[in-house]
């Protein structure tokens, strides 16, 4: 018995170390390194308490960072789940080569992220642009700049997004389709519904758990958008597109702040643990709403 | 859902091919300037289909002498490759602790392992990068390969563990009547019983450690250590003005060898998507 227990730990024990020093460590870590300032470079650092947090809530730029993460997840997670919601509902067809269409709508989502930054620049170029040439195709006037337009650098980040994630998330709406009994359908048909009632009253509360979960997750992923900020807009036009993942980026390693980027951190951390909570919390009383 | 009518029918494919149209365009406009001279490039419209279709950009971006394409492809299946090994491993290995083996605290830890499945990289990444750089491991190729074996990630594990959770114990239960032990098991039992969920996983980290971008960011400063995202990335910044005739060639060449991956473990890939969906 003593040696079954002993190989136990063996297989466990990956996993236990990478949870410490992957997750654990880290995270007590980051707290730490939030208290000093650090000189990364000389390999020195410095005590300063809470001044950190202080100056972080004071800086403009890190408030504008957050709202922008903000503004990014309201805007690209209902926009991308109502799309993925859209092609799942087409692609759930017994039609013949069906996979075909999901493998092509799936490819984005595993294709190169900077090739893919390098299509959608071009997509979005003034004058030769893809967006460009069409609209003037169709007669407009002019043409928009949209990776350096204020008002449109953010929503042609969010537009790129949903192209960009419908895969997973196309799957997953998929899976859930897929387990709703067809005999609510037969039922709702024998009493004269019509296909659109059948949807809204059927199809959509059936769906409740899987969309609650592309939700969550795409949630998450849109406060960890990075890759595009980067290589598309650097944060730009006039920070409109600095969202946190980036600024935190710029902050330790452009900056070399890397004490003041700890603390930033994680408040992120903090506040990502309220959203998700919040989401639980949501989750659970529309359940209680169904039960009662 | 309800059988469709012959209206509907043809409503549905011509949605779905005009979205696959649309969803394409963007590569299909990148292969077709990959294609172009650069004097075209500039006359024609972007949807003209090259008079004269020439290779000559793809044999410039290969013969570049700041990035070597062919250097950073070898990188790119070295870390790959060692990161799915990694992954593949001791994922199985991790999972079968959670799901064949009594121990205290079990469901607990298990989620606090997926808790960290909705940890934001971002808040990890610079502990992480202060650890590794005291290790002296940043400009290796180590934070980028060593991870994967120690667990190789929740989402992985939980794959696993769920895979492992539907075989029977039948098998385990004869096995240890006749004295065998946990090693023997999983290694002789369980594993041949699970290739398709290896394979999933080995699909996913594979992918994944490939178009993976922020860490190379980090940990890959000098040019000849960098993966195809990465030096893709390199090799565009150090343009004065975009050549996107090349630019277009080199978004092709990194694209090409994942797509081809994709299309081969796809359904892999679906399966393991839907797995962690169920829960």
């Amino acid at each position: 018995m003593r040696r079954r227990n002993a190989e136990g730990w063996f297989f466990l024990a990956p996993a236990f170390i990478h949870l410490c020093v992957f997750a654990l460590i880290p995270i007590g870590f980051a707290l730490y390194l939030s208290f000093f300032k650090v000189n990364l470079i000389r390999g020195e650092q410095s005590f300063v308490g809470l001044q950190n947090y202080s100056l972080a809530f004071a800086e403009e730029s890190f408030l504008n960072a957050l709202w922008n993460s903000a503004k990014f997840a309201l805007m690209s997670v209902p926009f991308g789940l109502a799309i993925a919601l859209a092609v799942a509902i087409l692609v759930n067809q017994k039609l013949k080569g069906i996979t075909i269409f999901r493998t092509i709508y799936y490819i984005p989502a595993i294709s190169s992220g900077v090739a893919i930054a390098m299509l959608w620049i071009y997509v979005f170029l003034p004058e030769s642009g893809m967006i460009n040439t069409f609209l003037k195709s169709l007669g407009f006037s002019g043409s928009t700049d949209f990776l350096n337009n204020v008002t449109w650098a953010m929503p042609a980040l969010v537009f790129m997004s949903a192209w960009t994630g419908l895969g997973p998330r196309m799957v997953l709406f998929l899976a859930g389709l897929v387990g709703i009994p067809p005999s609510l359908y037969e039922a709702a048909d024998l009493d004269g519904c019509s296909k659109w009632h059948a949807f809204w009253r059927i199809t959509l509360p059936m769906l409740a758990p899987t969309t609650f979960f592309v939700g969550v997750t795409s949630t998450i992923s849109a406060f960890q958008v990075f890759t595009p900020v980067y290589l598309m807009t650097k944060g730009g036009p006039d920070s409109s597109t600095d969202v946190v993942g980036y600024h935190i980026y710029t902050e330790a390693w452009v900056n070399f702040n890397t004490g003041i980027a700890a603390a930033k951190s994680f408040v992120l951390l903090v506040a990502i643990a309220l959203v998700a909570a919040f989401q639980f919390r949501l989750m659970r009383s529309g359940r209680e709403g169904y039960a009662g | 859902m309800p059988r469709l009518g012959k209206v509907e029918y043809w409503l549905v494919t011509l949605a779905l091919l005009g979205i696959s149209a649309a969803f394409l365009t963007p590569f299909a406009v990148s292969l077709i300037m990959s294609v172009k001279t650069p004097a075209e490039l500039n006359t024609t419209d972007i949807w003209a289909l090259p008079q004269s279709p020439t290779i000559a950009n793809y044999q410039e971006m290969l013969a570049n002498p700041n990035v070597d394409f062919m250097q950073l492809l070898q990188n790119t299946i070295l870390i790959a490759t060692f990161s799915t090994l990694g992954a593949v491993v001791s994922s199985a290995m991790v999972a079968y602790a959670f799901a064949r083996l009594k121990f205290i605290g079990r469901d607990k830890l298990f989620i606090i392992l997926l808790s960290t499945m909705m940890l934001p990289g971002v808040v990890t990444m610079i502990p992480t990068y202060v650890i590794f750089k005291h290790l002296h491991w940043v400009n290796t190729f180590l934070p980028l390969t060593v991870p994967a074996f120690l667990g190789g990630g929740a989402f992985n594990i939980f794959l696993m563990r769920q895979f492992l959770k539907s075989i029977p114990m039948d098998l385990d239960e004869a096995a240890k009547l006749d004295g065998a032990s946990h090693w023997l098991i999983f290694w002789r039992i369980l594993m041949p019983l699970s290739g398709p969920a290896l394979a999933t996983v080995g699909v996913f980290t594979f992918i994944g450690a490939w178009r993976d971008f922020l860490g190379p960011l980090l940990y890959l400063n000098d040019v000849e250590k960098q993966t195809l995202e990465l030096g893709l990335n390199t090799y565009t910044s150090m343009q004065t003005t975009a050549p996107w005739h090349l630019i277009m060639a080199g978004s092709v060449l990194v694209m090409l060898p994942l797509i081809v991956i994709f299309i081969f473990g796809q359904r892999y890939f679906v399966k393991g998507i839907t797995m962690t969906g169920i829960k």
